[in-house]
C-alpha cells in the first residue's frame, strides 16, 4: 500500500512539475478570492494611499467636487501633530504609538504568564474539581469583547461600580478606609504608582484597560498551555525528581522549554489582537484622560467616524499599515529567534 | 517526604493541594464575579446600580428581559428585526468568505504554479491591515454605488432564485443517486433557509421602492466585512489543509479522478469540520463587529444588536438603565457563548491554524 502510494505521489509530481493534467484547475479556483481580493481590498488601500495626498473633507463626498492635492501636508501633519491639519485637540502620533506598544506588551505578557502559571496548577495530577475549573475558565472568552466592555465600564463606575464596592468589602476586612478604596477608574486625571514606570507613568483607566484585557485574556493562554503541558511525558518529569530536582528546577528546565512551541505563535497572534483591539479603548475608556489610553486603531475611528477629516485619516490609515507590516516582521523575527534557541 | 507521596510520587500532597485549591477558588471568584452581577442587574427591577454587593436581587423579575425582547431602544425597531439584522450580517458574510476561501485555499495548500508565491503574498500584505485602516476607503467607494431599492431587488431575487434552483438540483441528483442521507438533507434545508431569507430580501427590496445607497444598507457592511474576513479565512484554511495527507487525493487521481470531482469528492468532506470551525469563528467575529456598521448604517431599520448596545450605555452618559442593559447584555452574548461552549475544543484547535504559519 505505501508502495503503491509512494509510486502515485511521484507520478503526480511529475505530473504537476510538466504542468500537466492540473492545467488551470488551481488558477480556476484562485480567480475568486482574487478578484475579490483586488476589487476589495487592493482598490480601497490604493484609493486611500491617492485620498492621503489630498484635502478630503466632507464636502469632497460628492463626485462632482473633487479634493485638492496637497502633497505631503497630512503625513507631516499627524507626524508632528500640526494642529492646522489635525484640528483636535491632545493629538500627538508618537505618544499614542509608545502607549500602544506598551499597552500590547504589558497585557500580553501579564496574560501569557498568569495563563501558564494557572495551565501548571490546573494540570497537576491528583488536583481536585478540575473539570469544574476548567469549564468555569472558559467562560471569559466566550463572551464577545464588546459587551465585555460595555460591561466593565459599568462596574467601574467610581459611585456605585461593582469593583469599587468589591474593593471596599475587601479592603474593609483588612482594616482600610472606604475613601481610599473609590477609585475614580473612568474620569481621573491621575497617574498613580510613577515609580512602577519610571519612563512615564500611565493613567489609572490604563489599569482598568489591563483588567478588562487580563479578565477575557488568560483563559486562552491557559487552554493553549494545557494542551501543550498534557503533551509533555510524565517520564521527564519522573527522571528530574529522581536526580533530585525541585518543582521549581522542573518549571523552568522542562516546563518552560517544551510549552514554547505552542505559547509563542499563540503570544505573536495575542499581540496582534491587542495591538488593534478597538473596543477596549472605544468602549471602556474612551480614550480618556485626554486621549492618553487612545490606541491607533481608535484614535482613526475618531478621525473618521467623530471628526470626518478624510485626508488627515487616510494619510494616518497608511501610517498605520506600515506599523502593522514592521511589527509583522519584528514579531517573525522574534517567532524564527526563539525557534532557533530550541535546536 | 510525606507518607503520599511514596505511594504515588506524582500525586499532589495535602499541603500543595489545600493551596491550590485556594488560589483556584480566588480565580474561580473572579471569573464568575462579572458574569454574575450582571446577570443578577438584568433580574433587577430599579433601573439604577444597587449600592451594596448584590449578586441576586431582592425583587427579581423578567420585566427587563420582556423589554429587550421588544423594543430595547427608543430607536423604532423591534428586537427581532435587530436579531435577524445581526444574524443574517453574520452568517452571510461568514458564508460567503468560507465559499471564496476554501476553493484558494485548496490550490494554495496543494499546487506549485506559476504565481503562486506573489499572489499568497499579495493576500496575506492585505490580512495585516487592521479593519479600521481601511473603514475610510470602503466607506467612501460604497458611497459611491447607488441604484433604486427596486432594480436591487430584482438582481437579488435572481440571485436568490440560483441559489435555491441549485441546492434543489443537486439534492435531486443525491436522491437519484440513493446518496441522500442526513447530511444532504441537512445541506438542503440549509440552503432553502439562506435562498428564502435571501428572497424574502429581494421581496422587501422592491417593495421599498426607494433610492438605494449601497453603503447604507447591510450588504454594503457585508462587503465591507468580506474585504476583511477572506484573507483570514484563506489562510486558516489554507493553514489546515496542509496538514491533511495528500495520498487519499493522489488514490483518487489515479483512479482517474478529475480535478474538480477531487476537490468535491474528497478534499470538501475532508475538510467538513475545519469549514464549520471557521465558519463559526467568521460568525462570532461579525456577531460583535461594531465599528462598520456604526459608521455605514443610518436607518434605525437596518441596525444591527452590537450598535444597538452602544446605544444603551453609550450616548447617555447619565440616566442609563442599567438593568436593561444587563438583560440586554446576556441576550446578545448567550447565542455566541453557547456556540462556543459547545465547541470549544475545534474552536480553540481553529483559532492557532491561522496563526502558527506565518
Amino acid at each position: 500500500m505505501t508502495m503503491i502510494t509512494a509510486a502515485a505521489s511521484r507520478a503526480l509530481q511529475n505530473q504537476q512539475g510538466s504542468t500537466g493534467k492540473v492545467g488551470t484547475g488551481p488558477y480556476l479556483y484562485l480567480f475568486p478570492t482574487v478578484i475579490v481580493t483586488v476589487v476589495l481590498g487592493l482598490l480601497p488601500v490604493l484609493y486611500q494611499v491617492w485620498m492621503s495626498f489630498t484635502d478630503f473633507q466632507l464636502a469632497n463626498i460628492r463626485p462632482d467636487n473633487p479634493p485638492a492635492l496637497i502633497g505631503l501636508k497630512n503625513y507631516i501633519g499627524v507626524l508632528t501633530a500640526d494642529q492646522g491639519v489635525i484640528k483636535v485637540a491632545d493629538f500627538n502620533f508618537w505618544k499614542t504609538l509608545f502607549f500602544n506598544l506598551w499597552w500590547a506588551v504589558s497585557s500580553v505578557f501579564t496574560t501569557i504568564v498568569a495563563g501558564i502559571l494557572i495551565a501548571v496548577v490546573l494540570n497537576s495530577q491528583g488536583l481536585w474539581f478540575k473539570r469544574v475549573y476548567r469549564v468555569l475558565f472558559i467562560l471569559p472568552m466566550v463572551v464577545p469583547t464588546l459587551v465585555v466592555n460595555t460591561v466593565w465600564r459599568n462596574m467601574f463606575d467610581p459611585q456605585n461600580g461593582a469593583i469599587n464596592i468589591a474593593l471596599m468589602a475587601i479592603g474593609g476586612f483588612f482594616g482600610l478606609s472606604k475613601e481610599a478604596l473609590q477609585i475614580d477608574w473612568l474620569n481621573s486625571i491621575a497617574h498613580p504608582l510613577p515609580w512602577f514606570f519610571p519612563w512615564q507613568a500611565m493613567p489609572v483607566q490604563y489599569f482598568a484597560m489591563m483588567l478588562s484585557n487580563f479578565w477575557r485574556g488568560w483563559p486562552w493562554v491557559t487552554i493553549v498551555a494545557t494542551g501543550a503541558l498534557q503533551s509533555i511525558p510524565t517520564e521527564l518529569y519522573e527522571a528530574a525528581g529522581i536526580d533530585g530536582a525541585t518543582s521549581v528546577q522542573k518549571f523552568f528546565n522542562i516546563t518552560m522549554p517544551l510549552l514554547r512551541p505552542a505559547i509563542v505563535p499563540a503570544a505573536i497572534l495575542s499581540f496582534n489582537w491587542t495591538f488593534n483591539i478597538l473596543d477596549i479603548p472605544y468602549f471602556l475608556t474612551g480614550g480618556a484622560p485626554f486621549h492618553e489610553t487612545e490606541l491607533l486603531v481608535s484614535w482613526l475611528f475618531r478621525l473618521v467616524n467623530e471628526q470626518r477629516l478624510y485626508g488627515v485619516a487616510a494619510a494616518f490609515s497608511v501610517i498605520i499599515f506600515a506599523v502593522s507590516v514592521t511589527l509583522f516582521f519584528i514579531t517573525n523575527r522574534f517567532a524564527r529567534a526563539t525557534e532557533a534557541a530550541d535546536s | 517526604m510525606t507518607a503520599n507521596s511514596k505511594i504515588d510520587p506524582n500525586a499532589m500532597n495535602r499541603r500543595d493541594q489545600i493551596v491550590s485549591q485556594i488560589i483556584l477558588l480566588v480565580i474561580t471568584a473572579s471569573v464568575l464575579f462579572p458574569i454574575l452581577y450582571v446577570i443578577g442587574l438584568s433580574f433587577n427591577p430599579d433601573p439604577r446600580r444597587p449600592t451594596s454587593l448584590v449578586i441576586w436581587p431582592a425583587q427579581p423579575t423578567l420585566d427587563n428581559y420582556k423589554q429587550v425582547l421588544d423594543h430595547p431602544t427608543a430607536n423604532p425597531v423591534s428586537f427581532a428585526q435587530l436579531a435577524l439584522n445581526s444574524f443574517g450580517l453574520s452568517s452571510g458574510v461568514a458564508a460567503v468568505s468560507i465559499l471564496f476561501a476554501v476553493f484558494a485555499a485548496y490550490a494554495f495548500s496543494r499546487f506549485q504554479f506559476k504565481g503562486r508565491s506573489e499572489v499568497m503574498i499579495f493576500i496575506f500584505v492585505l490580512r495585516l491591515i487592521p479593519g479600521v485602516a481601511t473603514l475610510l476607503p470602503m466607506f467612501l467607494l460604497l458611497n459611491r454605488v447607488t441604484t433604486s431599492s427596486t432594480v436591487l431587488g430584482f438582481i437579488i431575487g435572481v440571485a436568490a432564485a440560483i441559489i435555491l434552483f441549485a441546492v434543489v438540483s443537486w439534492f435531486v441528483g443525491r436522491l437519484r443517486d440513493n446518496e441522500a442521507g442526513t447530511g444532504a438533507i441537512g445541506t438542503l434545508l440549509l440552503g432553502l433557509i439562506i435562498g428564502g431569507a435571501i428572497a424574502y430580501g429581494a421581496y422587501d427590496s422592491i417593495n421599498k421602492g426607494e433610492e438605494f445607497i449601497l453603503r447604507n444598507s447591510l450588504y454594503g457592511v457585508g462587503i465591507a466585512m468580506v474585504s476583511g474576513g477572506l484573507p483570514f479565512a484563506v489562510w486558516n484554511l489554507k493553514g489546515y489543509l496542509d496538514t491533511i495527507p495528500k495520498e487519499l487525493e493522489e488514490a483518487a487521481r489515479i483512479d482517474g479522478a478529475s480535478f474538480n470531482q477531487t476537490f468535491f469528492r474528497v478534499v470538501l468532506p475532508l475538510a467538513a469540520p475545519v469549514l464549520a470551525v471557521t465558519f463559526f469563528l467568521n460568525f462570532m467575529g461579525n456577531w460583535a463587529e461594531f465599528y462598520v456598521s456604526w459608521q455605514f448604517l443610518t436607518d434605525p431599520s437596518n441596525y444591527t444588536l452590537s450598535m444597538t448596545l452602544w446605544n444603551i450605555v453609550g450616548q447617555y452618559a447619565a440616566n442609563i438603565p442599567w438593568n436593561i442593559f444587563a438583560a440586554y447584555a446576556v441576550v446578545m452574548a448567550l447565542p455566541v457563548a453557547i456556540i462556543y461552549l459547545v465547541f470549544q475544543r475545534q474552536i480553540v484547535g481553529g483559532l492557532t491554524l491561522g496563526g502558527v504559519k506565518g
